[in-house]
């Protein structure tokens, strides 16, 4: 489980540019968010880090250009796009 | 309590295109340029532009600035002041070309040059026939210039202070700005920017509505710093709808689409903008088509199960062309419609896209306010550009690609005026001796509150109230009716209360500082509709049908004004809308039609 404070800079680190990224990693940490484990965290983190195209080709499918430890998050996040 | 003051010549609020393109003027000319912003200067919602920036380079067909000139004015339902397009569209080749030699990397054609498409409203020959205008970076334009500009500041050595907040303006007592004070969020520290001059560059705050193609940054801070401060703000009734927001999602459809020949359909499948345009057709403005959609819509030709929304075809032009001019159109249509576009329509709504409204300035971006019977008294200190601000260019409708354009001219334009200033050999005025007051109280209010809502739930219901209020179709009651409900909101807003009181990394208190400054734009767009009474380019009311005397609903007689909001007592006044460009003929109000 995240601390308040982890997870309230994520939440502002998944503001984004592009509002596709916005939706879905809104998405994530609402259903998930405040039960991620240390290496989810470490996950999301490493992604967000990415610039907001990068990281929507990604979530979108037409990249797999990201760090094999990151498989997991992707996949959340490709999960994440199916409108609920 | 003693705050830390840091030293610039300038500071800028915001990192987009306007901000980084200003910033770059300045760190080149040498000044000590401080830029702040709420999140990595490239993840600003420039990043997201897709279509293009408007220019009459003229490489594909016949163009010059007089077309796009007309285009403008014609397009913003003659609100636009003309000096104010003039200047942008004769600028525009240079400041395409400047950032194409700073290595943005333009489409081309196969001899070389900038390879230009077509956009909705872009016409040669005033209004015969569509001319491609928009010069682009496939559909990653914004994302290409944001980059491209902060490469250029980083060698430039402009400061970027990323992850800040800023809160509030410095004025002193004789009401010029001297600097703001600004929230550092890894720290929940409150610092002091002591500046000769501020400019705002902090976009729009598309947020306000429901739905809207705006990422969720856009909350529209520099407006409500600026109307906290006594600035009024200009002409917030007027705003865009993008004909294709995907329906339900919000995620925006560039209008590359129609300019690549995608066609819009009802449920009959009938191209049915061939009836409402009969020349520009899919192609006509962008208030223009929304108001058609609606309308299809209202008239029982919507498409699906509800009739609700339209579809647009891609299928026929072909997966090539999909794939090699928009292939972020193909990856929106699968993940947020679950359609193939190279396959079947998508669903699409008018959905609320830009601001034309913002803080009023003149073509240099200073920032202009009514002061003893001149409507346009220079503030000093402060400038706006960008989507923040209202010059103003836009009038009553954008035209697409105008507004990475304005970025450019004007962000360029207010680095050149202070530098004609001479600022860096300027001395800084002193700071009041209550500089950081205001602030640190609105602070101390959020943290000592208890029982109060929680921003987000006070910041949802502003939003549904706005987009059924005030909405691509209007009405005078139902406008009245949102004026009371908005006011009622902001009241609540008065009474905060943060789950989250811890001072590190609060995003909780952002998000509260931030819905002031939604509010703020809010009270100021509600008011400013619910007191035109006409219909002029976005702000369409069912009230004022198509006479002679007032065609479409527009009256020039009363309305051909700019609206002036002050938050204070939450009124009104007015100022005269500029005709006379700066060298040529004015264009005369018309009949809108396309
Ligand atoms: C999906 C989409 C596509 C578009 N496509 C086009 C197009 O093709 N052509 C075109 O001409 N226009 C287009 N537009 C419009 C255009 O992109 C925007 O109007 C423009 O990018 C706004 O730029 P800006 O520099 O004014 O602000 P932004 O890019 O929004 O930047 C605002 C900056 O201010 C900062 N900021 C805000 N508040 C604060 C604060 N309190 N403290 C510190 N920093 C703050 C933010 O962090 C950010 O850096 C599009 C808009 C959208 C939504």
């Amino acid at each position: 489980m995240l601390t308040d404070a982890q997870l309230s800079k994520l939440r502002w680190r998944c503001r984004r540019g592009l509002l596709e990224n916005d939706i879905i990693l809104g998405r994530v940490l609402e259903r998930r968010g405040a039960h991620f484990n240390d290496d989810e965290h470490a996950q999301l983190l490493t992604l967000i880090d990415l610039a907001d195209h990068d990281l929507w080709n990604i979530i979108a499918g037409r990249s797999d250009d990201y760090p094999a430890h990151c498989d997991a998050m992707v996949r959340t996040l490709r999960e994440a796009r199916v409108t609920p | 309590m003693a705050l830390t003051i840091q030293k610039y010549d300038a500071v800028v609020v915001g990192a987009g295109g306007a901000g980084m393109r200003c910033a770059l003027q300045l760190a080149r000319a040498g000044l000590h340029v401080a830029v702040l912003s709420k999140v990595f200067p490239t993840r600003s919602h420039t990043v997201a532009a897709q279509g293009g920036i408007g220019a009459s380079l003229g490489n594909m067909e016949e163009d010059n600035w007089h077309y796009h000139f007309y285009d403008t004015v014609k397009g913003g339902d003659w609100l636009g002041d003309q000096d104010a397009i003039e200047f942008m569209c004769r600028e525009a080749p240079k400041v395409v070309y400047e950032l194409e030699h700073m290595g943005m990397p333009f489409d081309r054609n196969p001899d070389g040059t900038i390879y230009q498409r077509p956009f909705g409203g872009h016409s040669a020959k005033y209004g015969e026939k569509p001319v491609p205008r928009a010069c682009a970076a496939a559909d990653r334009t914004g994302h290409a210039m944001l980059h491209t500009l902060y490469q250029q500041n980083v060698r430039s050595n402009t400061q970027f202070f990323v992850e800040w907040m800023a809160l509030d303006l410095i004025r002193d007592a004789e009401g010029d700005v001297v600097g703001i004070t600004a929230l550092e969020m890894e720290t929940g520290e409150v610092s002091i920017f002591h500046a000769k001059c501020v400019l705002f560059a902090t976009g729009g705050a598309g947020r306000i509505f429901a739905a809207s193609t705006n990422a969720y940054i856009n909350t529209g801070d520099g407006l409500g710093m600026a109307a906290r401060a006594g600035v009024p703000l200009e002409d917030m009734e007027f705003w865009q709808f993008h004909p294709t927001g995907v329906h339900n999602a919000g995620v925006l459809l560039t209008e590359g689409c129609r300019g690549e020949g995608a066609i819009l359909r009802n449920k009959d499948g009938e191209r049915f903008m061939e009836r409402y345009a009969p020349h520009l057709k899919d192609l006509a403005p962008r208030d223009f088509v929304s108001r058609c959609m609606d309308q299809e819509i209202k008239e029982g030709r919507g498409c699906g199960p509800n009739r609700d929304y339209i579809e647009l075809d891609l299928t026929h032009l072909g997966a090539e062309t999909i794939m090699k001019r928009l292939p972020s159109v193909h990856e929106i249509g699968i993940n947020f419609a679950n359609v193939d576009v190279i396959r079947e329509p998508i669903p699409v709504v008018p959905t609320i896209h830009y601001q034309m409204g913002g803080i009023p300035t003149n073509i240099h971006g200073q920032v202009v306010v009514p002061k003893n019977g001149n409507p346009s008294t220079v503030v000093n200190g402060f400038y706006a550009i960008g989507e923040c601000s209202c010059v103003s260019v836009h009038g009553a409708n954008r035209l697409g690609t105008n507004s990475l354009l304005d970025l450019l001219v004007f962000g360029r334009a207010a680095g050149d005026h202070l530098i004609a200033t001479a600022l860096s050999s300027k001395a800084h005025k002193p700071l009041p001796a209550d500089a950081g007051d205001y602030s640190l109280a609105r602070i101390a209010k959020l943290d000592s509150a208890s029982g109060g809502e929680y921003p987000q739930d006070v910041a949802n219901d502003l939003r549904r109230t706005m987009q059924t209020h005030a909405g691509v179709f209007r009405t005078q009651k139902s406008m009245d009716e949102g004026l009371v409900k908005v006011l009622a909101i902001a009241e609540r807003a008065e009474h905060l209360s943060l789950k989250d009181k811890s001072k590190v990394f609060n995003t909780a208190r952002v998000e509260a500082l931030e819905v002031a400054n939604l509010m703020e734009a809010a009270k100021a767009t509600m008011t400013s509709a619910a007191a035109r009474h006409e219909s002029r380019g976005a702000h369409t009311v069912d009230d004022y049908g198509d006479t002679p005397e007032h065609p479409l609903g527009r009256n020039d007689r009363d309305w051909l004004r700019h609206t002036l909001w002050f938050s204070e007592g939450n009124r009104l006044e007015y100022k005269p809308v500029q005709m006379k460009p700066l060298t040529v003929d004015s264009i005369p109000p018309v009949k809108r039609t396309f």
